[in-house]
């Protein structure tokens, strides 16, 4: 294998790369790197819960009732006898599967997009931005309430609304990188060689311009999830019997005057990851040195 | 100066024919009628009812003639409360929310305005710390779990406040203003933050400084009105996130205003009322938007001059 050989060397030439670089910032941080560490470790646990959820996720006792924390359910059970600790887990995984392919779609979409206009240029390049800024001022919220009435509360379309709603921004902090970028001698040097300009937007600029794009997707995945938990909470997303946080957060809402664990603790849950994402996030940008990513 | 309102209003045109066009198919285009429902309707008086609401002509007759009634501010009747239109729901529920919207408004710029602004002066220290945590939490707190979280300690540990309710029992209108503006109340103090640290640093404080004013008159009279400017233009959408959160606020406190209408409306299918009030809703958000851009711009000087020199 040759690479690794050539990467040392670029590595000897230049002292620190921009990545390490920016690590070195970041793990400076605290605050990001006790997000990082917190959302490592709910994806790992969303990702083994059929494997490590104390109880089975359709178990339930209906003789047993609520009954608040104990060591057997560590985080009490539901009116239905329901494993608290099982329920938050599997609520987390829905709530982080819809934020990460959500925010995956509106990646996808949204760079696509801003790469093209960017790159274009020109007519093609106003005609796209224009269509972005009258999406833009479009009413979401009220135009994803009104799809899932009108289609059914249906989780493809609940991640295709999402995603649809944040690749606007996505796209013009896209187009903007592009543009600075396509002035650059080596994309001049890629166009000499003869290179497509699809290989050029995919292999140059695309990967050049990663550092704005974590940062915004870092934000994204936290709004996205927000809006999956209002929705939920309205009855209009994650349906039963699949849970998320929104909706354990609606349930325990109902009966918190009795039971007030059952809100308590998919609320923490909720809190702590969206914390978490935004501190990351915040440490990102101050790690990459990114200007106006957010909003 | 009105050059530049000219164009965001010509801006707005197609927004708004966009918005109501989309609405309009989307609503049609829902699986199952108004009228479809789980009794069986007998085939005569089905017929009879969709000639009466106009549902027996083509689709592109039905959208020609919703636009030419939405000219004259007619929204159409409802479908699921006969007699009533959508235009008297609307006015029934909207000042509700407007007036909830309001105060919600009042906490967001006040307590947000202020943290922002105080952060700014001394940054990186506790006086910056303490007030920017603070709006992170507001910002990873939902309304939907902040509300019940307020309802529980200040309604039922407490007993300080009415858990309900709107206007029937004093005090009941700031639990729901408060959970409404929190979330609003954090973005603007970490706006008002930003913004007033750019122009700290900027040449012309240190002008003001330099010929001897206090600091509360270099924050006041110079510092604000440039410092603002992110506040104001966050103004817009704000207002847009202030009607979808009052969906929540309204469902969780039991306020009779328009977003309650328009859950309650989505779950009874009652096509009519959603296409009414999302074009209602749409338009007030562009309006707002339109309004908060022309102030942030009349804010910015350096804009200003721009636009007074085309």
């Amino acid at each position: 294998m040759a690479t690794p050989v050539i990467a040392n060397i670029v590595e000897a030439e230049e002292g620190t790369s921009l990545w390490q670089d920016a690590w070195l910032r970041l793990s400076r941080n605290r605050l990001a790197l006790f997000g990082l560490a917190v959302l490592v470790l709910f994806i790992l646990i969303a990702t083994l819960t059929p494997w490590i959820a104390p109880y089975s996720y359709t178990q339930h006792n209906l003789d047993l009732g609520a009954t608040p924390p104990s060591a057997a359910h560590w985080l009490g059970t539901d009116i239905f006898g329901r494993d608290m600790l099982t329920q938050v887990m599997y609520g987390g995984r829905i709530s982080l599967a819809v934020g990460f392919i959500a925010t995956a779609v509106a990646l996808v979409i949204g760079i696509t997009w801003g790469a093209i206009a960017g790159y274009a240029g020109g007519r093609i390049d106003a005609v796209m931005m224009r269509m972005v800024d009258i999406i833009y001022a479009l009413p979401f919220m009220i135009f994803i309430v009104l799809l899932m009435v009108v289609f059914g509360r249906n989780m493809l379309l609940l991640f295709l609304a999402i995603g649809a709603v944040e690749w606007l921004t996505m796209a013009r902090i896209m187009r903007s990188q592009v543009q600075s970028l396509r002035q650059q001698e080596f994309v001049e040097a890629a166009i000499s060689l003869g290179l497509s300009p699809a290989t050029i937007v995919r292999r140059h600029l695309i990967p050049n311009a990663l550092g704005p794009i974590i940062v915004y997707t870092t934000l994204t995945i936290p709004s996205v999830m927000l809006l999956e938990a209002f929705l939920s909470f309205l009855g209009l997303g994650v349906q039963p019997p699949q849970t998320s946080w929104g909706l354990l957060i609606s349930y325990g809402a109902e009966s918190m005057e009795e039971y007030p664990w059952l809100l308590l603790y998919p609320g923490i849950a909720m809190t702590l990851t969206l914390f978490s994402l935004n501190f990351l996030g915040d440490g990102l940008r101050d790690a990459l040195d990114v200007r106006g990513a957010k909003d | 100066m009105w050059r530049f309102v000219g164009y965001r209003l010509l801006q707005a045109i197609p927004v708004l024919l966009v918005v109501i066009t989309v609405t309009f198919f989307l609503v049609r285009a829902a699986p199952g009628g108004p009228f479809s429902s789980e009794k069986a309707v007998i085939p005569e008086v089905k017929a009879a009812l969709e000639a009466q609401y106009g549902l027996n002509l083509t689709l592109f007759q039905q959208y020609t003639s919703y636009l030419g009634d939405l000219t004259k501010g007619d929204l159409g009747p409802s479908f699921k409360y006969p007699g009533r239109s959508v235009n008297e729901l609307i006015a029934a529920g909207f000042p509700v929310t407007a007036e909830l919207g309001f105060y919600a408004l009042l906490v967001a710029l006040s307590i947000g305005g202020v943290a922002g602004i105080i952060a700014s002066l001394r940054p990186n220290t506790a006086q910056d710390y303490i007030p920017m945590s603070a709006a992170m939490i507001g910002i990873c707190m939902p309304s939907f779990l902040l509300g019940p979280i307020l309802i529980l300690v200040f309604g039922i540990y407490l007993e300080w406040l009415p858990v309900s309710g709107w206007g029937d029992i004093p005090g009941d209108k700031i639990l729901p203003a408060v959970t409404l503006g929190s979330t609003y109340a954090a973005y603007v103090a970490r706006l008002s933050r930003a913004g007033m640290l750019e122009v700290m640093s900027q040449d012309y404080i240190r002008t003001a400084r330099a010929k001897g004013l206090p600091e509360w008159q270099v924050v006041t009279r110079h510092a604000l009105r440039g410092g603002l400017i992110p506040v104001v233009a966050f103004l817009g959408p704000a207002f847009a996130g202030l009607l979808s959160g009052s969906f929540v606020v309204e469902t969780i406190f039991q306020i009779p205003g328009l977003g309650r209408f328009y859950v309650q409306a989505a779950f009874n299918r009652d096509y009519t009322m959603i296409l009414g009030a999302t074009v209602f809703l749409a338009t007030l958000i562009v309006v707002f938007n339109l309004l908060s851009d022309i102030l942030a711009a009349w804010m910015n000087p350096r804009l200003r001059a721009q636009f007074a020199e085309q």
